[in-house]
């Protein structure tokens, strides 16, 4: 009996069902929330199934319209494309101010195969930014997480780190940076360490505010099967946080892709920031749009990427849409 | 059922309680409350709703820890929730055998399944089984554990009649296969009468009045002796029934 009784050594309730918890009075004024815009403390502890479910049946639906409506989708891009094109041809954009999307293409098909001396190649540069936005990127998720399990896993936890992230959360990152080349010099590790924070904040405020959110019940659920710790946090905590998690994952690329930006313009000699600012000192607008377009590309990626992972781990959901 | 190392089967009972007092505030919901139940033993628990039954079936199942009095429970304990509690991002299969220890988790619960007549769901999200399937699964998960207390919380108040009967079956079929002793906490007189052995009343936080059961199973409900425990239970309850007290 008093293994049973114990099996949880979770705080009692600090996982609630109870709507009335009421630690993030932003819930009720944040309908958005769902939709990832919000960066403050999670949509709280009030969370209907069904208001997630309705989100999930929307989008199956708009994948069931395949292909044709991706294709509809491309048509305004194509129409701006087309329009950039003439209005460079006909003289109406100075080409030196924004070249064509022609002169773009060869500009990016010859930073690719040939290279020059000022930039390096197109890949070199994206490998050393994508190799520097994976180490902030892993460093910051890591911490994020773990800080947002165990603030949210122990009323200990939640006072001793919660106050310091709802800190950072207002500073503004990019006013770090000099601060931080005072305190690491010049080198990769500002840059990391800019991303990583960047990353940090977004996933750690929605995994705390998912875990927060699991049912309680299930919790209880988790002692009376007697789970251990680390059984009760894979199998019920984290999967119970994971839409709110993914919700922080697609915020934190979007800031970590972002930090990658700042962080490359200043004081580097390599990656596609770099490659931005030699350009710039060369005016070869072409040059810049080709490392913004990149930029564009990776960001999306991601975007994508993580949608799939959503589409994969929610599959539970989606099977009772498909209902 | 406890051997002792002479291989006689010991007599202790499965709950041994005395003395239990649970306050919410300056609410007593538990009064100085005695239970015992045997090894093997069907208990029904009837009371009103606030009497307490729920206390109670927590308290013996560990998630009380605030209740005072002696409590002794010889484990394992099981316990099938009011609602099914499966987890949804779980399939059946994983469901079953989450936290299980014994050596083939996964084949302990799928022959529970198979036991509960789910063999050919195992693979499926329990957000898309019936109420009545989903029950079966929670129990199925509570017995694969092979408790020597089975609580069951008014787990069939949420399901149609006719669902409702034929798990009437299923946990009599189950019990006599498994003979745990069992707790099954309900407001409904004819479920507890059709399945107990004994059947007690919980009100003003205390036992009030206990029957024996003794018709054999599967009883037909319009006995004279099931008719007469059911008025008997039912006057204890506060609802008279046909004019009588």
């Amino acid at each position: 009996m008093p293994g049973l009784r114990n099996a949880l050594d979770l705080e009692r309730g600090v996982i609630s069902s109870d709507p009335a918890d009421g630690r993030e009075p932003t819930a009720a004024a944040n309908p958005d929330a769902d939709r990832g815009q919000h960066v403050g403390p999670g949509p709280g502890t009030s969370r209907t199934p069904g208001v997630r479910t309705g989100r999930t049946r929307s989008r199956s639906r708009s994948h069931n319209r395949g292909r044709g409506a991706g294709a509809l989708r491309l048509i305004s891009p194509v129409i701006v494309l087309a329009g950039w094109q003439l209005a460079s041809g006909s003289g109406l954009i100075s080409a030196q101010k924004l070249p064509p999307p022609t002169a773009v293409w060869s500009t990016g098909l010859s930073l690719v195969t040939t290279g020059s001396s000022a930039y390096g190649t197109l890949q070199g540069a994206l490998a050393v930014s994508l190799e520097r936005v994976a180490a902030g990127f892993a460093l910051g998720a890591t911490a994020g997480v773990l800080l947002a399990i165990v603030a949210g896993l122990s009323r200990f936890g939640e006072n001793a780190f919660d106050p310091l992230m709802q800190m950072l959360r207002t500073l503004p990152l990019f006013g770090l940076i000099p601060v931080f080349i005072v305190w690491f010099g010049i080198g990769e590790t500002p840059k990391i360490l800019l991303i990583a924070i960047g990353v940090a904040i977004p996933l750690y405020l929605n995994t705390f505010s998912g875990i927060r959110a699991v049912d309680g019940k299930l919790a209880e659920l988790g002692q009376v099967l007697d789970l251990r710790r680390r059984e009760l946090i894979t199998a019920i905590v984290l999967p119970g946080a994971l839409p709110q998690i993914l919700v922080g994952l697609r915020q934190s690329l979007g800031v970590g892709w972002l930090a990658l930006v700042v962080a490359e313009q200043v004081n580097a000699n390599a990656g596609l920031g770099f490659m931005i600012s030699q350009a710039t000192q060369f005016l070869r607008n072409d040059v810049i749009i080709v490392a913004l377009l990149v930029y564009c590309a990776l960001g999306l990626g991601t975007d994508a990427l993580v949608r799939l992972i959503e589409r994969r781990a929610l599959r539970w959901r989606m099977s009772l849409a498909a209902r | 059922m406890a051997h002792e190392p002479g291989g006689t089967v010991t007599l202790m009972p499965v709950v041994r309680a005395s003395g239990l007092v649970r306050s919410f505030g300056t609410d007593t919901v538990i009064d100085n409350l005695d239970l015992d139940i045997a090894h093997g033993e069907f208990v029904a628990l009837l009371g009103r709703s606030g009497s307490g039954k729920s206390t109670l079936l927590r308290a013996l199942a560990g998630l009380d820890d605030e209740i005072t009095g002696d409590l002794d429970v010889r484990g394992p304990v099981s316990i099938a929730f009011q609602e099914p509690r499966l987890v949804p991002w779980k399939r059946l299969l994983a469901n079953i055998s989450l936290g299980l220890r014994t050596r083939a988790p996964r084949d302990a619960a799928r022959a529970a399944l198979a036991e509960v007549g789910l063999s050919g769901r195992a693979n499926a999200w329990p957000l898309t089984l019936s109420g009545g399937e989903a029950q079966r699964a929670s129990l199925a998960r509570a017995l694969v554990r092979e408790p020597s207390l089975l609580l069951l919380d008014e787990p069939f108040s949420a399901l149609d009649a006719l669902t409702r009967i034929a798990m009437h079956r299923l946990v009599l079929s189950l019990w006599a296969r498994h003979r745990p002793a069992v707790l099954l906490v309900t407001h409904d007189v004819d479920e507890a009468l059709a399945l107990a052995d004994r059947v007690l009343v919980l009100s003003a936080g205390r036992i009030s009045s206990a029957c024996a059961v003794t018709a054999s199973r599967p009883r037909p409900p319009n006995t004279p002796e099931l008719t007469h425990l059911r008025n008997r239970l039912l006057a204890e309850l506060g609802v008279d029934e046909e004019g009588t007290s």
